[in-house]
């Protein structure tokens, strides 16, 4: 995997010739930009200590004052989200990551690291698979899982993640395939067997890889609405999508629209995000490296 | 993703006369470490597939048996079904548009990034972001920012006694707003082209620069050629999730005003889970998987006047 911040260092010459206006110019748009990026997040930000009045004003409020910081102790008892952020993270987001980084570390393994033939016909089709759309499988899988009692269940969500993920095979593969060959050669004569060479070196080694497929994994499955939409139907299982989603319904339908509905969603939406923004300022590098790894050596 | 990397598969040559007894053990070996991705390719991909095929030649309702009756559900859908035909409309428009300008916005971006400018990290987290954040706060936002009544950017339009714009309830302009939206959080697109961007040999901008060239030069005669694969790359994959696009359009306009939000993947979704017509919604996903296929194939084929595959390249 390369390092992408790698340090442009163009020869004196060049580098004059870049020091134009033109770099004022580079700046000014990307301040403008980064601003306009940044405002939708703030605007939530502020909106979630905002009072019912603060959010009708025109103009627009954009400091509130007085804050109402209670609205996200209030907002966050008016559905039960410690459950919903229990049933994500321990029901689905982390049963989901396990399966998906042991699985796809070992057919990882099999197409990387050991030299059968027929590896590349059977990797071509796993690749391939990719284009299959969601919702094509969506309609049979719902039936197969419907029929097996799965519905209402988190099974249907989790149970799939442990036959691997063809996007996550292919970076582990292109990982696998980096490290040296005599690390297995060494622990092969040493008796290993291909499990132990699998779990005791490879592993070990493609450490920041794995990290990056178990974090796009949680992620995934932490800000998933369509897999829990379609099989989770009691509130008691409800994800924070599905959570944050009925507390909407129940606040803000036109007929019943409760005071402070918006600071409300807004409060909970920010506490949602927190904890996203905490893990990508951690692992950002490893964020990046393994999506462009993605996109640029396929 | 597969795309590029298939001409690096390794060739295996199957026609051995004798399949010796160590190959025999490392083709076991093989297959037993493939084993779950074997299994759950024929449970979650080729049965569901098959019987998906199956579904769609019937009417099922889950609580009766499905009933046999033929290409029905195609013939309705073609022929009787004024739905599909502003469904199909939409998403061609999400998609032929959408997709187009969301990759343009991350190529500009990853372009600015690429400057020589401090900071560049920052920069990169903060227009990244919106790709980490959940669909549903995104939507929540959005329906908040353009709000007629009180949304922050209609609020300071109105402060300025300009008119308000109906960004979300005006038919004509619901599917652009989508579309914006979907610029702003192309963070993942940008990223993978801030890569492709920084692999470009440098000695190709210095070499050209001792040509005369000037900065319009290097762009369209390096960068552009130099990247043709990454951006063939994001458009396929921004075709790919446009198509299948859902969560945003669900929850921000809920397929309104006037149906004119209304995407493939939402009809599909209404059909098969509050029509209760799994056969119908199979045929519709069918359809659509067709023409994703043909899609990719399609820009795989034109792609040949306009990718560049520098030779050679790791």
């Amino acid at each position: 995997m390369k390092t992408i911040s790698s340090k442009q260092g163009p020869s004196k010459k060049i580098k004059k010739q870049i020091q134009s206006p033109f770099k004022y110019i580079t700046y000014a748009i990307l301040l403008v930009l980064g601003v306009g990026w940044m405002l939708p997040f703030y605007w939530m930000a502020s909106s979630s200590v905002k009072n019912d009045q603060q959010v009708f004003v025109v103009p627009p409020v954009w400091i509130p004052n007085p804050p109402r910081w209670i609205n996200f102790v209030e907002a966050w008892g008016a559905q039960n989200f410690n459950l919903f952020t229990f049933n994500t993270f321990f029901r689905y987001a982390l049963p989901v990551t396990i399966g998906t980084v042991l699985s796809c570390a070992l057919i990882a393994y099999g197409f990387a690291r050991i030299d059968w033939p027929g590896r590349g016909v059977f990797f071509a089709i796993c690749l391939s698979t990719m284009m299959v759309p969601f919702q094509v499988t969506m309609v049979p899988l719902f039936i197969i899982f419907k029929n097996l009692g799965w519905n209402n269940t988190f099974l249907p969500l989790v149970i799939p993640s442990f036959f691997g993920n063809p996007y996550f095979i292919f970076l582990l593969r292109q990982f696998f395939k980096g490290i040296p060959e005599e690390l297995s050669d060494a622990a092969r004569i040493d008796g290993a067997n291909e499990f132990e060479i699998l779990f005791r070196i490879i592993m070990p080694l493609a450490r920041p890889a794995l990290i990056v497929v178990g974090l796009l994994t949680f992620m995934g499955a932490w800000n998933d609405y369509l897999g829990p939409l379609i099989y989770l139907h009691k509130p008691d299982q409800y994800t924070l999508s599905l959570g944050i989603q009925f507390l909407r319904d129940t606040m803000s339908s036109k007929v019943t629209r409760m005071a402070l509905a918006y600071p409300y969603l807004m409060a909970v939406s920010t506490i949602v995000t927190i904890p996203l923004v905490i893990i990508f300022l951690f692992a950002q590098r490893t964020f990046i490296e393994g999506i462009s790894t993605t996109g640029i050596k396929g | 993703m597969g795309v590029i990397s298939f001409k690096r598969l390794p060739i295996t040559q199957m026609n051995r006369r004798k399949i010796s007894r160590t190959v025999k053990r490392k083709i076991l070996l093989g297959l037993i470490f493939i084993s779950p991705w074997l299994i759950g390719f024929v449970l979650f991909t080729i049965y569901p597939l098959i019987s998906s095929m199956y579904y769609s030649l019937t009417n099922y309702d889950l609580l009766r048996p499905p009933l046999f009756v033929g290409l029905e559900n195609y013939r309705e859908i073609f022929t009787q079904d004024s739905v599909f035909r502003v469904v199909t409309a939409n998403t061609l428009y999400y998609v032929g548009i959408g997709g187009p300008i969301s990759v343009l916005m991350a190529y500009l971006l990853a372009f600015l990034l690429n400057q020589k400018i401090k900071g560049r990290a920052a920069f990169r987290a903060l227009f990244f972001f919106p790709a980490i954040v959940p669909s549903v706060v995104i939507a929540l936002i959005w329906s908040f920012l353009l709000n007629t009544q009180y949304g922050a950017i209609n609020g300071v339009l109105q402060s300025l006694e300009m008119p308000v714009i109906r960004f979300l309830s005006n038919p004509g302009l619901a599917k652009p707003s989508l579309i914006m939206i979907n610029a702003w959080s192309s963070g993942t697109a940008m990223v993978i082209f801030l890569a492709a961007l920084q692999n470009v040999p440098r000695e190709y901008y210095e070499a050209a620069i001792v040509d005369g060239a000037n900065a319009w030069h290097k762009f369209w005669f390096i960068t552009i050629p130099m990247t043709s694969p990454v951006i063939l790359y994001n458009l396929i994959i921004a075709f790919i999730w446009g198509f299948q696009d859902f969560t945003l359009p669900m929850l921000l306009t809920g397929g309104g005003p006037n149906q004119s939000t209304l995407f493939y993947t939402m009809y599909l979704y209404n059909n098969a889970f509050l029509f209760l017509r799994m056969g119908k919604a199979s045929a519709l996903a069918w359809i659509l998987f067709l023409v994703i296929v043909l899609f990719t194939f399609i820009l795989f084929r034109t792609s040949g006047r306009w990718v560049f595959y520098s030779s050679g390249e790791d």
